[in-house]
């Protein structure tokens, strides 16, 4: 899922400093698991965003929301009868959720408060790694299911580079090797015939090479 | 015992420091606490296994959310006490206390129109 991380309070403090009443809305998807903008988050930030305009005599109203999805029109029309009330709204959604409800609601200024990093996986609670970068065509079938366009720092297709030492990345001693991590799973699975013969370039088309993406399938368009 | 601590300390209850979550110390401040301590078993011992450990760090991340926003850190903090400890609970009651008044009444309440010349301490017990 999407991971992210909430962005430093003193840049949340500037964006809404001049407003009167302010909307946290966070999001119960992927934020939620990565602990960045779920309910919790909202309101621990909102808390501390009274204390800190408590503390500087600044009347601002700040209000606490979260929900079901964002990146979902349905839900973000559950704002729609109380965010006139409100000034501006700080999201805690991915990017894709801030900028859907700036679509919908474009009247309103709405802020970012969270980093959106990564389409990743929980390796522990706390510990959020990048497994996906959605390229748009994808390869694990052939490489052991181990992403060589996230895991290999150079996105090599035909790996590993000079750069794989021990079983780790050049680029830093905690990374490591995808194509290292290619190797042993192939062999544990006998499919090392794969690197007998060189992978062909990989099209991009599909990627961010054509700009903004879009998926449109007539099957279930309504 | 009869052991004395300063009056102005509010007890709230819990099984363990492990449930104190990071919005119950952030709320105590916003209704008007002047500090926040959360008194904790021994580390190593706790009942629950690691819920004293948990409570440290949240402790830890309200200090430095303290910290970000301007306000003094020294307004919350964890202590470690065998549940049986009541002359080191009385002790840490006062310290906390002695601290807090030091630091002066919490920012956020100087404008209310009620403000209590003694500080408020509220503790996680």
């Amino acid at each position: 899922m999407i991971m992210a991380r909430p962005k430093p309070i003193e840049e949340i403090i500037d964006e809404i400093k001049d407003f009167n009443k302010v909307l946290i809305a966070g999001c119960d998807g992927c934020v939620t698991v990565c602990e960045a903008g779920g309910i919790k988050e909202v309101q621990v930030l909102a808390s501390a965003l009274r204390l800190y305009f408590g503390k500087e005599r600044k009347k601002l109203e700040i209000d606490e929301t979260s929900l079901t999805r964002q990146c979902d029109k349905d839900y973000l029309h559950e704002l729609l009868d109380k965010i006139d009330d409100y000034d501006a709204v700080v999201s805690l959604a991915c990017g894709a959720g801030v900028q859907f409800m700036a679509e919908m609601y474009r009247k309103k200024p709405i802020f970012p408060g969270v980093d959106t990093c990564f389409i990743g996986v929980t390796e522990e609670r706390g510990v959020w790694a990048e497994r996906c970068q959605a390229c748009g065509q994808c390869i694990l079938a052939s490489t052991g299911g181990i992403c060589p366009i996230t895991r290999c720092s150079k996105r090599m297709m035909n790996g590993p580079c000079g750069g794989s030492e021990k079983g780790k990345c050049e680029v830093s001693p905690d990374t490591d090797c995808g194509w290292h991590l290619i190797y042993e799973r192939l062999k544990e699975l006998g499919q090392l015939d794969f690197f007998a013969e060189p992978t062909d370039p990989k099209d991009w088309a599909s990627s961010r090479d054509g700009g903004p993406r879009k998926i449109v399938r007539e099957d279930v368009r309504q | 015992m009869r052991l004395r601590y300063p009056s102005n300390i509010k007890i709230i209850k819990v099984p363990c420091t492990g449930r104190v979550a990071i919005i119950h110390m952030l709320k105590a401040l916003e209704e008007g606490a002047d500090g926040v301590m959360v008194a904790g078993c021994l580390e190593g011992d706790c009942h629950y296994q690691s819920g004293n450990l948990r409570a440290k760090k949240r402790v830890i991340y309200v200090q430095e959310t303290l910290e970000k926003i301007g306000m003094e850190s020294e307004r919350v903090a964890m202590y470690n006490l065998s549940a049986g400890d009541g002359p080191r609970f009385a002790e840490i009651a006062r310290e906390m206390t002695e601290k807090v008044q030091e630091l002066g009444p919490s920012p956020i309440k100087k404008g209310k129109k009620k403000t209590s010349k003694k500080s408020k301490v509220e503790v996680a017990a």
